[in-house]
């Protein structure tokens, strides 16, 4: 009979962690997408204003998580901004998800044939019609799988947040890893819980795009 | 009417129209044929404004269309064009893709525009596929919603841009029958084609480009059955 000292309470402590996993995931997303499509549509609609824009989230892109956090939280304690860690997180993932939300939404624009924009145009639309009702629509589902790749790494990333002082999943489980010393156990718990969390979003995600490939 | 002075049109160093003359009638039908790349599908594009011009003037029913204050959004609404890629909205249904402009652009109600929509795709016997999402269409069949589409706005001129040539030839003759409908019904058209002997049989007149120049223009007795020059001559026995 396997015998484990993990309790009831240390569950529900990782159970908190997920929770905030996710929270972290959320708002991080929904900074980062709403300024990737901001973003996405002026990198991909006027490519030469728009360069430096591309520049600073290039530098984004390319410097690991783990020292921006550091960075950013430095930066707050010596501009003496009164942010909390939580905050902190969502404010740097969501950059982070930003810069390749935008490389996701600029491809999308540009992925539509130039041959349909004319053809729209040639039937009266405006420009911005062009962009309403056929440029984004179309864009979005050529994004959506990149967009939702970005979730789910996201999702991860989410785990350096320990490093400023947040516990979420992974924290929460090294931290009941050292009372119980019981680490496959535990691991292997936090491991299912992100499995479950990226399945039911990649479902999800598939869900909606079997719906739209019906469609072409 | 379409007017075309001495237009001339580059992009970039390279001169592409280089100073072509044309007028078609209304009610008139002309073929325009010529090898690859002489300008004709850079022309078509400069009549309703897709592509600007560096001089000469083009103007439909009078409108400058080249003019800074000319709305050419209105003015496209009279200028049908169906492109060689047949250019659905994959995202839209076959009624939904013919609807659209009809609805934003002329500011029809849903149910104005969807009579009109269904109208214009059973003329081009499409009417068993306007729920369907155009992806499922053959291309012959996405290409005649490309017309019922732009027939939809009503429009008083139809430009064709090698309308089948990226069309299987077994799917060439139904879209051949649908532009030659519209022929019979006296819609004023410019178009751009290899096929010589549809062009013999629709067209009013039929234009030889060449080197972005009108080189010979006439009926198509003159200009198919008897050309005068000799680079005529050459390239109806190349396509022929
Ligand atoms: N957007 C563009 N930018 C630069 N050059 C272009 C562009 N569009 C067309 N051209 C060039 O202009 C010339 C004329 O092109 P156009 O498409 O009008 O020829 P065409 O007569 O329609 O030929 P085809 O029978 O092959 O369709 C070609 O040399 C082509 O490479
Ligand atoms: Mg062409």
């Amino acid at each position: 009979m396997l015998s484990t000292s993990l309790t009831m309470s240390d569950l529900l402590f990782l159970l908190h962690g997920a929770w905030v996993t996710l929270q972290l995931t959320f708002w991080a997303m929904l900074l980062g997408t709403i300024a990737g499509v901001v973003f996405g549509l002026l990198r991909a609609l006027m490519p030469n204003a728009s360069r430096p824009l591309g520049w600073v989230l290039d530098a984004f892109r390319s410097v690991p998580l783990l020292i921006q956090f550091v960075l950013f939280n430095s930066l707050k304690s010596i501009v003496g901004l009164d942010w909390s860690a939580f905050a902190v997180g969502c404010i740097v993932l969501g950059v982070y998800s930003a810069a390749f939300c935008t490389e996701i939404v600029r491809s999308g624009v540009l992925a539509v044939p130039m041959t349909v924009r004319r053809a729209a145009r040639s039937l009266g639309l405006t420009y911005s019609q062009d962009l309403r009702y056929i440029v984004f629509p179309m864009a979005t589902r050529i994004a959506f799988p990149g967009w939702l790749n970005v979730v789910l790494s996201t999702m991860k990333d989410t785990a350096l947040v320990m490093w400023i002082g947040i516990i979420e999943l992974l924290r929460a489980s090294q931290i009941v890893v050292t009372r119980i010393q019981e680490p496959l156990l535990v691991l292997c718990i936090a491991g299912l819980i992100y499995y479950v969390i990226s399945l039911v979003v990649s479902r999800l995600g598939a869900r909606l795009e079997t719906r739209w490939q019906e469609n072409d | 009417m379409i007017e075309i002075n001495k237009v001339h049109k580059s992009f970039g160093d390279l001169e592409v129209i280089k100073g072509v003359d044309l007028t078609v009638d209304k009610g008139e039908v002309v073929s325009i044929i010529g090898g690859s790349g002489s300008g004709k599908s850079t022309l078509l594009m400069c009549i309703n404004g897709l592509e600007k011009i560096q001089s000469g003037s083009i103007r439909v029913d009078g409108t400058e269309v080249h003019d800074k204050g000319t709305d050419i959004n209105k003015l496209r609404q009279k200028i049908g064009i169906v492109f060689q890629q047949w250019n659905a909205f994959p995202h839209l249904t076959v009624l939904e893709n013919v609807m659209l402009a009809p609805r934003k652009v002329l500011g029809k109600s849903r149910a104005e525009a969807e009579e009109v929509a269904v109208n214009q795709l059973n003329h081009v016997g499409l009417g068993d596929k306007i729920k369907v999402f155009p992806g499922t269409l053959s291309g012959g069949q996405q290409q005649r919603m490309a017309i019922a589409r732009a027939l939809a706005m009503s429009p008083d001129y139809m430009l064709f841009d090698e309308a089948t040539s990226a069309l299987d030839p077994q799917l060439v003759g139904e879209v051949l029958d649908t532009v030659r409908m519209l022929a019979d019904d006296g819609m004023t058209m410019v178009l751009v084609t290899h096929e010589i002997h549809f062009a013999r049989d629709v067209s009013d007149r039929v234009a030889f480009f060449r080197n972005g120049l009108v080189h010979e223009i006439g009926t198509p007795d003159q200009v198919i059955n008897n050309p005068q020059k000799p680079e005529t001559i050459a390239f109806l026995k190349s396509v022929s």
